[in-house]
């Protein structure tokens, strides 16, 4: 069986019994079997945080509880960071950060991104990378499965849509702790277990340095309580390694099977949620439309890079046996393995490799970007969804006019308030990620490249596109532990993460203040067959007419700078 | 029981309230998951790791009968002489402390200039012909510390390897294929260090 077939059948696989597990453990309207077993603890947490339970917050308090837990957290990981030399659990004697790093990366693990300017095993602590790190790798995908079920019971369920406004949206605590007590924590526990026996070390013992066998020079082989980051690195679309290079490492990927398992832990809660929210909100026909858009993109992004990877890298013509293309690749994977965790990582907000991506041949690379523009593509947990709902409300608007009715969504009316924020949010990624790449390769010394040509402006532009998309891989030849870079993409990242996630939320509120028109024959379905199709449309075309032009300067004109 | 009816009893006219959406308890909110997910849960795995698989739970590291550390199955190491198996080309020379790939695109001049100097190198070594040369001795890992060569990569050296220190052909052909790995889900492999431990008569064991 081929590696993308085993893959996609053992995501569906797992992704069905996840979701509806998950439909059943996080629908707060329906009580289940399942509070008797976790609500002790969940009681437990939520006392410790002085949080009373039962009350649920309107959206704006929502938003308000979202931006102060993200603020508190950032400090707290930039304290840490900076402090880590004088901080416990750092046997390898790893000094504090630089100020300005230290910044980047706490917005970048904060905003689910983990984009990285600096080589962990070498700069940063355990106590950095277990308390820091691990736990914004979980309480961000948590946060973004949590606003999204937030939208789920103000706009999308179909009982008690009448008192939705009345009732709140939930309980922006309540919500994050039943998340990371009844899904993330027990499937990162397991997988983690699982990369130990594979041999991803674990343990609190500093590295260990030996002698090799020839020359008798010295070798240190950096160690840690590594298992227990990259499980929930992969589960939580976060992505930030232990080690600089990632999951490329054996160390932090260390068989093709811990491969195939790293790989599905990427891909398998957005499936998931999918299910989990067709389950909450009652839409299945909706929610399975937009899976089968997702599973489309999917595929073809997939089969693209992996046509790309096993093309020869043309740097080898004449001198090597034909063969896929290996730079920056490792041998136990191959290109299929490299090419399918490439796509999916990008496809997910995810942003962990386990090869190279800017030794991809030019079209590999072009497949990569277009995922990150696009980022709907079952995207980051629960901001996939979101992502693609704020795509819906435009192709609502759109579709509503071609028909000739007044703009409205499952039967609100889509007014000017919400569709200025609706395109604001949509517009913030070309103009932020173009913007941005402009100024970086206007300014010589700023931009830091290190290919020449074409490709050097293919990594300026990855490494913001990867910056908004809050995905986190790069193409790392870029020279970016510099203050523009660290403080330009702190930029992006925060405008990546918050207006796309938390934008819906607020439409999502004000529609359901709103009157619900009577749905009659002319009434747009956003379930029907057209409608899917037009939002797909809608996807395309505004992902091309923003950035076809820079992927024509860039990987484009690479590529046929190769076949010349 | 349903938070609506919940959200009835705590605000008035079961209007949502903002209780919780304070300073106080996003800090304490904060400071319980920090402890929850940032220390016990790596600390549980570290104990579970070490308790059922502690070898792989200490970096799969290699060890003589007295107990001296050799290195790590999964950490290749810096092989140029004609007597030993040499691995991939490593950007960074297999410093495992600093790790990383070329990020060499494929158009840039510098990796065609790499190549062509590696094949050269290769060709004069093993006699292998330009253009027979298996691209995995022609291309850098993405680690940096690549500990596997392919089946092909392993063969072209044989006879230098067996020339080099008066063995026959056979016999260390017969050691490639102890050391070698049909693939699984994953590639064809052979693995470089305990190869070359085994060529120099060194009895290893796994240190737990």
């Amino acid at each position: 069986m081929s590696a993308l077939t085993l893959c996609y059948a053992l995501l569906i696989g797992l992704a069905l019994p996840l979701g509806l597990y998950m439909g059943r453990a996080l629908d707060t309207h329906r009580p289940s079997a399942l509070d008797r077993l976790f609500g002790p603890l969940e009681a437990a947490l939520m006392r410790l945080a002085g949080v009373d339970q039962r009350a649920s917050m309107s959206w704006s308090a929502y938003l308000l509880a979202v931006l102060k837990l993200h603020l508190l957290l950032i400090v707290l990981a930039w304290f840490v960071f900076m402090g880590q030399g004088v901080l416990p659990l750092n046997p390898d004697g790893i000094p504090g950060m630089h100020w300005d790093t230290a910044l980047h990366t706490a917005v970048s693990f904060a905003t689910n991104t983990n984009q990285q300017h600096y080589s962990g095993q070498a700069q940063l602590s355990y106590l950095s990378q277990t308390l820091a790190i691990v736990t914004l790798q979980f309480l961000t995908p948590a946060t973004g499965l949590a606003v999204l079920l937030a939208i789920t019971r103000s706009l999308l369920r179909r009982r008690a849509a009448a008192d939705s406004a009345a009732a709140g949206v939930g309980n922006y605590y309540l919500d994050l702790t039943r998340i990371v007590i009844r899904v993330l924590l027990p499937l990162a526990l397991v997988t983690a277990l699982v990369l130990v026996w594979q041999g991803v070390p674990a343990t609190y013992q500093g590295a260990q340095r030996v002698t090799m066998l020839e020359g008798g020079a010295l070798q240190t082989i950096p160690r840690g309580p590594v298992a227990a980051m990259v499980a929930i690195k992969q589960l939580g679309t976060n992505g930030g390694g232990w080690y600089g290079p990632n999951s490329s490492v054996p160390l932090e990927n260390p068989t093709a099977l811990a491969d195939v398992v790293e790989s599905v832990a990427l891909l398998l809660i957005p499936v998931a949620s999918l299910i989990a929210v067709a389950m909450i909100s009652g839409r299945r026909r909706l929610l399975l439309g937009i899976g089968g858009v997702m599973l489309v993109l999917s595929l073809s992004s997939t089969t693209l890079v992996m046509f790309s990877e096993r093309l020869p890298n043309t740097a080898l013509h004449g001198l090597a046996l034909a063969g896929p293309n290996l730079e920056g690749k490792e041998l136990r994977f191959g290109s299929d393995l490299s090419a399918l965790w490439g796509s999916w990582t990008t496809q997910t907000s995810n942003g962990s490799v386990n090869a190279m991506l800017d030794s991809f041949n030019p079209l590999g690379g072009l497949g990569l970007l277009m995922d990150m523009f696009v980022n709907v593509t079952f995207g980051g947990i629960g901001v996939g969804l979101i992502g693609y709902l704020l795509y819906l409300m435009l192709a609502a608007f759109i579709g509503s006019l071609m028909v000739g009715r007044a703009p409205e969504l499952f039967g609100k009316p889509l007014e000017t308030r919400e569709m200025r924020w609706i395109s604001l949010a949509i517009l913030a990624q070309p103009l932020s990620v173009l913007g941005l790449s402009a100024l970086a390769v206007s300014f010589p010394g700023l931009a830091g490249t290190s290919n020449p040509g074409y490709h050097g402006l293919s990594q300026v532009l990855y490494e913001y596109t990867s910056a908004f998309a809050n995905n986190g891989s790069g193409f790392e030849g870029l020279a970016d532990a510099t203050p523009w870079w660290n403080l330009s993409c702190v930029v992006a990242l925060a405008l990546g993460r918050f207006l796309p996630m938390l934008v819906p939320l607020a439409v999502a509120g004000w529609l359901a203040g709103k009157r619900t028109a009577p749905q009659g024959r002319g009434s747009l379905d956003l379930e029907s067959g057209a409608c899917v199709g037009l939002t797909a449309g809608v996807i395309v075309i505004v992902n091309l007419l923003g950035f076809l032009p820079v992927l024509v300067l860039g990987p484009i004109a690479e590529q046929l700078s190769l076949a010349g | 029981m349903s938070d609506v009816k919940m959200a009835d009893e705590t605000g008035a006219a079961g209007a949502p309230t903002r209780a919780g959406a304070g300073w106080g308890s996003a800090l304490r909110f904060t400071l319980a998951m920090a402890l929850l997910l940032g220390l016990l849960y790596p600390l549980a795995v570290v104990g579970l790791g070490q308790w059922l698989f502690p070898h792989q739970a200490n970096a799969s590291l290699l060890a003589d009968p007295e107990g001296r550390v050799l290195g790590s199955t999964l950490v290749g190491q810096a092989f140029t002489g004609e007597r030993y198996f040499q691995g991939r080309p490593s950007a960074v020379d297999y410093a495992a402390d600093t790790l990383g790939g070329s990020n060499l695109a494929p158009s840039n001049p510098a990796l065609r200039q790499r190549v062509e100097a590696d094949a050269k190198r290769i060709t004069a070594r093993d006699g292998v012909a330009p253009g027979r040369i298996p691209g995995d001795l022609l291309t850098a890992s993405g680690s940096g510390i690549d500990p596997h060569i392919s089946p092909q990569a392993a063969a072209i050296q044989i006879a230098r390897v067996a020339r080099a220190r008066g063995l026959r052909e056979a016999d260390v052909r017969a050691l490639v294929a102890r050391y070698s790995d049909s693939g699984g889900f994953g590639q064809p492999r052979v693995a470089v260090l305990p190869l070359n431990l085994a060529l120099d008569g060194i009895a290893m064991r796994p240190l737990p």
